[in-house]
């Protein structure tokens, strides 16, 4: 039988450093809850609004996988890979940490703030060489139906990671119904609503809301309004 | 590189508490992330930490000093890691040994906390 947990956005953890809103789904910097660790091996859904120009200076990372998807704004990324990119809403950036790397993130904009999700997942594999991967997407692809965003496979649509995740968004109209088949045995969702209001399997999520479900082999979507969301198929064991 | 992160002034003389705090060990190979690390481990009043870049460098401070966790950070190659968690768990079988994830300060509390829980 499935198992499901819910996380309401309000019990989201909260960080206000002036230049940036953050809710964090998960323990994450001065925020420690010790049941809100982790979704197997999703470990960091980071919900972060970033002000007109300000942004992060250089740090590091290492042995992780990065994905950023911005909802609003423009937001530029620097690395010591030396790329130098802008991602802007459409767009899925993925990174490998893996043996290190230090890269920033700036608001290029002087007078819109940006918005975007930091995910970060426990990688299947420790100390791989640092990549760095972005792509545009076309949003009219997922207009009614799930778009693959990203997945373990580099011939695969989306942009791939070191582990067996698999990540969809939907953007659907009021009444729109879809099954989701987990892909893989072991694997869990964590289904994140961006907008709107959805059902999954009887439980209504409303905007920012988020639904774990794992021990399944699948289950049923439905649009409640017109909603956008998010779902992270990611390995419970790791 | 062994960086000694006794809590001190700039002029050397000891501040004090650092006597009760809980030793922390970080083992990295990346010399900026692991100078990083530290840094961020010692923000807190009650941890403070020594970082080791080799293996030898580690086991020695592991001989010379009572920590109660080490924190396994990137590039540190399968086989060291075993080497090392043998040595350091053959020596105190009660040490914690965390997998470090990250390398920066947005995972690096709650790690240590729930390896002291």
């Amino acid at each position: 039988m499935a198992q499901t947990i819910f996380h309401k956005a309000e019990t989201r953890g909260h960080a206000s450093h002036g230049w940036l809103n953050s809710h964090h789904s998960f323990s994450f910097g001065t925020y420690y809850n010790a049941e809100r660790m982790n979704f197997g091996a999703l470990r960091v859904l980071n919900d972060d609004t970033v002000d007109a120009g300000m942004g992060f200076g250089k740090h590091p990372h290492d042995n992780m996988e990065i994905i950023s998807i911005p909802l609003e704004g423009d937001l530029e990324h620097k690395d010591s890979m030396n790329n130098t990119a802008v991602i802007k809403n459409g767009d899925i950036q993925a990174m490998s940490a893996g043996t290190g790397i230090y890269h920033s993130e700036y608001n290029q904009d002087k007078d819109k703030r940006v918005k975007f999700l930091q995910i970060w997942l426990y990688p299947n594999q420790r100390n791989v060489e640092p990549r760095y991967d972005q792509i545009t997407l076309n949003l009219a692809d997922r207009h009614n139906k799930l778009q693959q965003v990203l997945s373990p496979n580099p011939d695969d649509a989306g942009v791939w990671i070191h582990q067996d995740a698999w990540f969809n968004l939907g953007k659907f109209d009021k009444g729109t119904t879809v099954d989701y088949s987990i892909h893989k045995a072991g694997n869990g969702v964590y289904a994140f609503v961006l907008s709107g209001q959805v059902q999954i399997n009887g439980q209504t999520l409303n905007t920012r809301d988020a639904l774990g479900i794992w021990d399944t082999e699948g289950f049923t979507i439905t649009a409640t309004s017109d909603a956008e969301f998010l779902l992270m198929d990611v390995p419970m064991e790791f | 590189m062994n960086q000694e992160n006794q809590k001190s002034s700039p002029l050397g003389e000891d501040l004090g508490g650092a006597s009760s705090a809980i030793k922390i060990l970080v083992i990295g190979r990346h010399p900026e992330i692991l100078a990083t690390v530290v840094r961020l481990v010692n923000n807190n009043p009650d941890w403070i930490a020594t970082g080791c870049q080799t293996d030898d460098e580690a086991i020695q401070a592991f001989d010379e000093q009572a920590f109660a966790m080490v924190l396994l950070g990137g590039g540190i190659p399968p086989e060291s890691e075993t080497r090392l968690s043998a040595y350091f768990i053959g020596c105190n079988p009660h040490i914690r040994i965390v997998q470090h994830y990250g390398g920066g300060s947005g995972l690096l509390t709650a790690e240590i906390y729930e390896a002291l829980r």
